[in-house]
Formats: C-alpha cells, structure tokens, sequence
C-alpha cells in the first residue's frame, strides 16, 4: 500500500482526503511526511499552520500533530507568533498560492525579510482552488480562469525570486511529478536556519485543468514534467518566456 | 464573587513598599499587563497608542517576554493568536484605522475561544479622522464590527490608575473566560498623566490546560469554557476557525454542532455577568437625575454632579467599567428610582442604544464629536435643563 511508511503520521480515524481525484495536494501532503519521516521530527514538537484555500487542508486536519487552521492570507503571521513564542518549536507552514502569496503575500516577504525559523510550503496549483477557478497573482499569462473567461491578462508572481528577493535562507521549487526532489527539498528547508519556501507546483484538474483544456491527470503530469527547465536554460530566456515554464531546483542564500 | 475554583490562581506577593509613579496612561496599560504575567506583543504604530508598543518594547525583554514589531495590524492580531495557543499571554494596542483591521482575527480569536487582550485607544473616527484626538466610536464596532454572532468582554478604564489595574483585569478574564479582552480605552486617559501605583494587590488568572480525556473545544454545560491546551505538549491539536466539533474536528455541514457552538460560546459570558460586568455608583441613593458615562467623558460626569450636588441638585453618576456584555441590568435599577438619565458620548450616540433598551426611563443622549472632551460645564447644563 502506498501509504504504509507514513501512516503513522496520519491523523486516526480519517479514511480520506477531500481532495478532488487527481488533485496534487495529496501528493505534497505525502512529500512533506516523508521529508518528517527522513528528517526525523519529533511530531509533538512541530506545528503546522495552514491559511484557507484546499491547500490549507494538507495539514488540517490530515496530520497527528498540532495544526492550526487560520483565516485566508494569514497563516504565516499565525506561524511568526508561534515560532516566537516558543522556539523550541518546528514550525511548518502549508497552504496555497492564493493564500500565502496574494491575500497573504505581505506577511510572506516580510517574514522571509525577518528571517523566522520557519519552513513554508506553497502548494501553487496558479488558480483558486476552492473558491472555483479563479485568477490567481500566479495564473499564467493567457490562461483561462473563471474570471478571465479571455485569457489572463496580468503577469504571475515569480514567487521563488520574490522570497529571495525579501531574504529567505533558502528557496526551491518541484512540481508534484518529481516527488523525490521535492521531498528532498522539504527536507534541506526543515534543515536550514531561517525562512525557507519550498513551491510546490500541482495541478488543479477540476478548475485549471478543466478550464485550460489539459487532458487527463496523466497527461496533466507529463505535461508539467515536459515544462520543467534548470535555472541555467532559463537564463537564456527573457523574464516573459520564463514565466511560462517551471524553473525548478534549489536556491540558497549563502 | 468569581468562579475561581474552575481556574488555577495564584496571589502575587505583595512587596515591602508599592511604588508610585506619575505617568502616562498607555505607559501604566503596559506596566499592568507586565505585572499579570504578558509575555508577547505584537503590533504596529498608531496613534493615540504607540506608547503603549514602545513601553512593551523597551520593557517585554527584560521581563523574559517576546516585542515583535509587525508589518501591519492584521499581523499583529494573528501574531497573537498564534503566541496564545502557543500559552503565552499576548496583548497588542492599536487605535480606530488598525481596529478596523484586526476585526477579522477577533472573530477567530472568539470562534477558537483564545485568550488574548487588546488595547483601544480610542481617537476620533470615522477613518483616519482626528488622529491625536479623542472620541469613542468603536464601542459598537468592538461588540459588531466583526461578522456573526460573538459577544466580546469590553472594559473602559478612566484613570491611569484603571489603566493599570484593568489591564489586569482585562487578561484575568481572558484566561478564565478563553476569549479576546477588549481595553476600550481612548486618547483621553491613554495620554492622560497621573500618579499611579504599581501595586501587587491581585490574583492571577491562568487558563487551565487539562489532560487528555478533555475535549478543547466543548464542555458538558452548554455555557461552560473548556481547558486550552497548547502546542508542543503532544495534544495534536486541531485549531481551526471553521466550525468544529469538541475535538477541533471542523463539521461544517452540522446544523446542530454549529448552533450549539454558537451559542454555548455567548452564554459562556452572557451568564456570568455577575463576574464580568463591573460600574461604579456616585450619589445615586437619592438621585432624581443620573448620568451614565464611562472612558474619560465620565471624569467630566463626576465633576458635573459634584458641583450640582453642592449647588443641592440631587444628581448622580453610574460610570460603567464594563461595556460589554453591558450593564443592562444596573441600568434598569437604575432607571426605576430616577426620573431622567443623561448619556453623554463622544460618538453620535452609540451606548445610549442598548442603555435605552435597558429601561423604560427616558435615557436624553448628549454626543459631542469634535474631538475635544466633553466638559463638566455641558453636562451640568444638560442635567439642569433635563431634572
Ligand atoms: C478574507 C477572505 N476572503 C476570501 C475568502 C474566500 N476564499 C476561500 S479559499 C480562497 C482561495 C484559496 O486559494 P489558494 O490559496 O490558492 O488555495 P487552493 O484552493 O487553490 O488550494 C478564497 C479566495 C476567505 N475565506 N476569506
Ligand atoms: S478544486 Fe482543485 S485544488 Fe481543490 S481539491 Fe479539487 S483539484 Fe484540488
Ligand atoms: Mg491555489
């Protein structure tokens, strides 16, 4: 069963997620235990602090740990206070694009500027996701949102340069189709000192995927792995060229 | 006089010779909250209340505590949730622009039943308004500025010295009660400077942390508060602002767990306004005219019945200490052994609404927003021409 080796850290009683079938939430949720699993974390001293949106429900209540279930945008606010508070603590934060990068995007770059020991991932599937289907800040240019019924006119977020930019320790973005680097990513963010955020790009097929054509779930991960180019090919690209594939590896502030 | 058997208290040793100080109100705000045990600030300039942050930050480290200056005042809210359920004691202060933004978080702090104190000092709205001036507009917004059904605990304090020891109060109810305290201070007595004491003279409140056969979020009572645990003890705790059920699970499609959530998290204060509702009573034996003020509209109030008391007018003052849940009770007393009641504010009547609802008795509103205080001379005239 795929889920032997990190069921001990499931929450009892939950016989499934409330994901959509398809949905990549589910695979980030398997990436981060096992980077715990890896990491060996002592579960009753790590916190997970999520915002609203479906990503926000890869912890809560999924994990057998503390979880805390804030409002939309503000979990890492919730999560400097914990950290603060006792920083003793691991303090993990999960939740999505919309969340942590549009409503919530200001404590985002002011906690990387702060340098908190926290470990953030964004489960970026570049729409909203619960809500239905709406424009993202990480919607790409062109594509088709219920709120860009022609095409989405504004540019997304690069998120991995906006962290750095603001002084995160460490940055790294893996699509869900690359769980082994993704999971070892998470692993050097719970590794490293100070803030550190692992994109974690999935796919939405019930509103992205659906809105935009994209096919099957398979197709939908092949795809995405197809998209994927090192930093070193997207120097050779202008930022607009950039913005349309998945710049994927690691980026740390040394 | 409370129900303290359900709470873990502890007497502070009173030490050899209290000192006593002449100092601003927001300075002895934060000076109380130091004595009852904060040991987390957060927040974020405004005025009339900054001193209040730069008091915390120059004194929060050298008690041990956590300063933390955030980008905004939703940050600073939500800071303070997140240092609470970590079991700090956590208070911020902020004035009218940033309690608007922070409405949401107490919301979450009520819905998830987390103790923490927040300052208001009050300054003259709407919007930006009359920033260094005084006002108190948000004594209806701290009891419905934020979405659905919750009933706040709303203390105003009217001297330095209630600057120190409501702040106090403010954070003992907020452990026993597990709920968000509101100082509905304002500009007035927040900048006011007078001799205070920092005395020892109370007990501390401390939330009760139960053990595991105890559910966080429901009691046997349909009014009752629950034990808070906090993170890192291995309760696994499942916090969330939707609705939940006794164990933090959310059941969001559940008529009957949402209503009873609801409710039991009002009665939970409703039903001990014995406890929670304080007011003072000047001269009221025999008064056939009262005036009913709190915040520093009532110091005006009292030097306006003295000096009609002197002139053999039988006047009084009920000051309330509490705001909210609101004295509805004291004001029915009241109103049934005096002909005329006189509300003076510094909004366009805000507290008279509910005081009108209290009794039958005519209750005559006197607003004033120009930012200026309301003088004892205006209120002495108003009485008159109302006896
Ligand atoms: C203040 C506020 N505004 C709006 C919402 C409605 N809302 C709920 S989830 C959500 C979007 C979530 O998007 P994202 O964070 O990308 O998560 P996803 O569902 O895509 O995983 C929105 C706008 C809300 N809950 N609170
Ligand atoms: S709506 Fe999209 S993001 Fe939400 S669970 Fe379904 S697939 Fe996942
Ligand atoms: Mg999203």
């Amino acid at each position: 069963m795929i889920l032997d080796d990190i069921r001990q850290y499931l929450r009892p009683g939950l016989a499934q997620t409330t994901f959509c079938a398809g949905c990549g939430h589910g695979l980030i949720l398997g990436a981060l235990l096992r980077a715990i699993d890896a990491e060996k974390l002592d579960m009753s001293k790590t916190v997970f602090v999520s915002g609203i949106g479906c990503a926000a429900w890869i912890p809560s209540p999924h994990i057998d740990a503390d979880t805390l279930h804030t409002l939309h945008g503000r979990a890492v606010a919730y999560a400097t206070g914990v950290k603060l508070a006792n920083p003793e603590l691991t303090v993990i934060v999960v939740s999505g694009d919309g969340d942590l990068s549009s409503i919530g995007g200001n404590h985002l770059i002011h906690a990387a500027r702060r340098g908190v020991d926290l470990t953030v991932l964004c489960a970026n599937n570049q729409i909203y996701g619960m809500t239905g289907g709406q424009t993202a800040c990480t919607t790409p240019l062109g594509a088709f949102t219920s709120t860009a019924p022609k095409g989405n006119v504004h540019r997304p977020f690069d998120l991995v340069e906006l962290v750095r930019a603001a002084g995160s320790a460490y940055a790294a973005r893996w699509p869900v189709s690359r769980p082994i680097e993704m999971t070892r990513a998470i692993r050097h963010a719970l590794q490293r000192p100070g803030f550190s955020m692992v994109e974690c790009i999935s796919p939405c097929p019930t509103h992205y995927g659906r809105m935009n054509k994209q096919g099957s779930i398979r197709e939908i991960h092949a795809a995405m792995d197809q998209n994927c180019i090192t930093p070193d090919q997207a120097a050779e690209l202008t930022r607009a060229e950039r913005l349309q594939r998945i710049v994927v590896g690691e980026w740390i502030d040394e | 006089m409370s129900p303290s058997s359900a709470t873990d208290t502890a007497k502070v040793d009173a030490p050899a010779q209290p000192t006593s100080r002449f100092v601003m109100g927001n300075v002895a705000c934060a000076e109380g909250a130091l004595a009852v045990g904060c040991r987390f600030f957060a927040g974020y300039p405004i005025t009339p209340s900054s001193e209040v942050m730069t008091t915390m930050a120059n004194r929060l480290p050298e008690e041990g505590g956590v300063f933390v200056q955030m980008e905004d005042e939703i940050a600073s809210i939500s800071a303070l949730l997140g240092a609470s359920w970590t079991g700090a004691k956590a208070m911020t202060a902020t004035s009218g622009p940033g309690f608007s933004l922070m409405m949401e978080g107490f919301g979450y702090g009520a819905f998830t039943e987390t103790p923490l104190v927040v300052v208001n000092i009050q300054r003259a709205g709407p919007c930006t308004g009359q920033a260094t001036h005084i006002g108190s507009g948000d004594v209806l917004q701290v009891r419905y500025g934020s979405h659905g059904d919750i009933l706040p605990i709303a203390l105003s304090p009217w001297s330095v010295q209630e600057m120190y020891d409501l702040t106090i109060r403010a954070f003992n109810l907020a452990e026993r009660y597990r709920v968000p305290v509101f100082l509905m201070s304002d500009e007035g007595v927040g900048h006011l400077r007078e001799s205070v004491v920092y005395h020892s003279d109370f007990t501390v409140t401390n939330r009760l942390r139960g053990g595991p056969q105890d559910e966080p979020f429901d009691t046997v009572e349909p009014d009752g508060v629950p034990p808070m645990p906090r993170f890192g003890d291995g309760a696994k705790l499942l916090v969330t602002g939707s609705t939940h059920d006794g164990r933090g699970f959310r059941r969001i499609d559940h008529p009957d767990v949402h209503d009873r959530l609801v409710r039991r998290l009002v009665d939970k204060l409703e039903h001990q306004t014995d406890d929670i509702v304080r007011v003072e009573r000047y001269h009221l034996e025999d008064a056939e005219v009262a005036v009913i003020a709190y915040g520093f509209t009532a110091r005006a109030a009292w030097a306006a019945v003295e000096r009609l008391r002197e002139r053999g007018v039988r006047a009084g003052l009920l000051r309330l200490q509490t705001l909210w849940p609101f004295p509805a009770r004291e004001i029915a007393a009241l109103g049934s052994t005096v002909k005329r009641l006189l509300m003076p504010e510094l909004n366009l009547g805000q507290l008279v609404l509910p005081a009108r609802a209290a009794t039958h008795t005519e209750v005559v509103s006197l607003t004033q927003v120009n930012g200026l205080a309301i003088s004892p001379t205006t209120i002495m005239e108003r009485l008159e021409a109302i006896r």
